[in-house]
């Protein structure tokens, strides 16, 4: 009876140790990602104090989430006072699509950071395009995580 | 290449079918290979000698049955027997078999020849023989350079696969593809080229800038590809005998996944702007471009059918990637791929009548054939992530790339080059120096 009742608590810490972990596990591989697409800053390089160089997208799409169309005006902002510089727009995708299609959709996603920035007056003439498909990733992780780092647009200056 | 190679002399090929006896059904797989012994071509002794100080062979006889072992056994439909089985020497073999000593191992087919050096020239006589039958059923000689050797053998295995098949052999073929190197987030791509069965591989670009999605001319030793030369993506033309390359158009913008016509003379390709992607051709003669897409959707991954009157491509204007097919004059498109799943890379086979594509669905990627009105869809293959197949030149064959999933830390990552037959049986690694992607296969070299 009282092995039994040892037992039993035993199991029942141990139950409670495994939820925990789990939760922690997951916690880790979800934390960035709000749906499908990347938050965090980690993987980000920044083009001058506050003005982040990057924004990221959800599988398959080009659309600009809210804090992308942030990131983006802050660059346009940043571009503005510094009329010389121009930039390229390099677009990426992740491993889990073909290649060619990928290419196209690398080249998508960096025409709507292109026209974002141009709604807030920037000249296109100060900024290019180029896409890598997926040739380029920043994470080689083959997680939800690590593709959705690599669904992105980079700003990178050109001059 | 192709002119060094003369055929000397048919010594007698028999009327087609008549003698038929042996006959390997192509159509089930390979099921039950069919036995046959090639016998280790003879040679004397002086011819011996001459080929070793020219290739560097202790016997290029045995290498060339060797050759043909190989391929025939890589097919999936016929199984080699073991050479140490073999009673007659193959000197004699060649002159008149012993039938019931090649039926008591069971071979049903049998392969002789005869390796000689004549006036500074490789020469090489094989036959076919039906052992059940107790008969010849092909021979023929072939006089070519001694360098050409392998080919010999390549030229051998297309005859007997096409004797004993009734379809085109594709031995005597080679494979252009990106060979790769490095750390997956810097991958180094450079073009190289080997023959189907991996000899004699070449690297055509030294790796300074991206290469991608190399491709034949059916017609001639051209290849189109993407380079990110000058980072400026752009379809290039490259002539692999001389080396020379030039850029395709004059396109404000990305051009990318580029293929031949039929007939070699345009290039087809997508050319992505302001975030759309549409299909456009250029002839390679007077340079005109025509675009043969206009919708705000990305349109890409084009391929003529053979007779070069419809286009078959990829688009997302549905919301997905889907199968399309249109006139080559872009007009009459039609979404042919309604299965679940998204589709891609949509191949047209040389013989016209399937379309081979990659099928991603609920995270598994296929290789699969559909008919050209999307009907009787048939998934060869499943894995992790594969793509880009690319047919043998008698539509039996294809050879795609398949990439492995990384670990936690992101390590353990590989893509190599794998085929299969269009029955779903036989698949199989192509083994390269490097790990490999995107591969294509040319026409025959000789026909």
């Amino acid at each position: 009876m009282r092995l039994n009742k040892i037992l039993n608590n035993t199991l029942l810490v141990f139950a409670a140790c495994l939820v925990l972990s789990a939760c922690a596990t997951k916690k880790v591989s979800t934390g960035q990602m709000q749906g499908d697409v990347y938050t965090g800053t980690d993987t980000v390089e920044y083009l001058a104090d506050g003005v982040a160089d990057r924004v990221f997208f959800a599988t398959n799409e080009t659309v600009l989430t809210t804090a992308s169309r942030e990131t983006l005006r802050a660059q346009a902002a940043w571009m503005r006072k510094n009329s010389k510089i121009n930039v390229v727009l390099e677009g990426h995708a992740d491993e889990r699509g073909t290649r060619e299609y990928n290419l196209a959709l690398g080249e998508r996603r960096a025409n709507a950071a292109k026209d974002y920035l141009m709604t807030y007056g920037i000249s296109s003439d100060r900024i290019s395009v180029l896409s890598y498909g997926k040739e380029r990733p920043v994470d080689a992780g083959s997680n939800p995580l690590a593709w959705s780092k690599n669904r992105r647009s980079v700003t990178v200056k050109a001059n | 290449m192709k002119k060094k190679f003369i055929i000397l002399f048919l010594i007698l090929i028999f009327p087609l079918k008549v003698f038929a006896l042996i006959e390997v059904d192509i159509t089930r797989g390979n099921l039950n290979p069919l036995p046959l012994a090639v016998s280790p071509l003879a040679i004397d002794e002086q011819s011996r000698n001459e080929f070793k100080k020219i290739i560097k062979k202790e016997n290029i006889g045995s290498e060339i049955s060797s050759i043909v072992e190989n391929n025939l056994k890589t097919s999936g439909l016929f199984n080699p027997l073991n050479k140490d089985a073999f009673l007659q020497a193959p000197e004699i073999a060649n002159l008149k078999p012993r039938f019931e000593d090649w039926s008591l191992i069971k071979a049903q087919a049998l392969i002789t020849g005869k390796v000689t050096f004549i006036d500074e020239k490789l020469r090489v006589e094989f036959r076919l023989w039906d052992v059940l039958a107790a008969k010849e059923i092909m021979a023929l000689a072939f006089t070519t350079v001694p360098n050409n050797w392998r080919r010999v053998g390549h030229i051998i295995s297309d005859k007997v696969y096409e004797r004993l098949t009734g379809e085109k052999g594709y031995f005597d073929t080679r494979i252009i593809y990106v060979a790769e190197e490095g750390p997956k987030t810097q991958r180094k791509k450079r073009l190289a080229i080997m023959d189907q069965d991996g000899a004699n591989n070449k690297f055509l670009t030294l790796g300074n800038e991206l290469v991608l999605t190399p491709r034949f001319n059916p017609t001639s030793q051209m290849v189109t590809y993407l380079s990110y030369f000058k980072n400026l993506p752009r379809v290039y033309l490259l002539d692999i005998e001389t080396g020379t390359q030039e850029v395709v158009g004059d396109f404000p913008g990305m051009t990318f996944a580029p293929r031949f016509s039929p007939d070699g003379k345009k290039i087809i390709m997508s050319f992505a702007k302001d975030g759309k992607s549409d299909i456009y051709t250029m002839d390679l003669e007077n340079r005109i471009v025509d675009r043969i897409t206009n919708h705000p959707s990305i349109d890409t991954s084009p391929s003529y059918s053979p007779n070069g009157k419809f286009i078959a491509f990829n688009s997302d204007r549905s919301g997905y990637q889907q199968i399309y097919i249109m006139k080559s004059d872009g007009s009459d498109v039609k979404r042919i791929s309604f299965g679940n799943g998204i589709y891609g890379t949509p191949v047209w086979s040389p013989r016209g009548d399937l379309i081979a594509f990659t099928k991603l669905h609920k995270g598994k990627f296929y290789i699969g054939v559909m008919r050209t009105d999307g009907k009787g869809e048939r998934l060869l293959t499943e894995n992790y992530y594969q793509e880009a197949p690319s047919w043998s030149p008698n539509g039996r064959v294809l050879i795609f790339y398949r990439e492995t999933k990384t670990n936690s830390d992101g390590e353990g990552f590989s893509a190599k080059l794998w085929s299969i037959d269009l029955t779903g049986y036989n698949e199989r690694l192509v083994t390269t120096l490097t790990d490999a992607s995107d591969p294509s296969w040319s026409s025959l070299l000789s026909n």
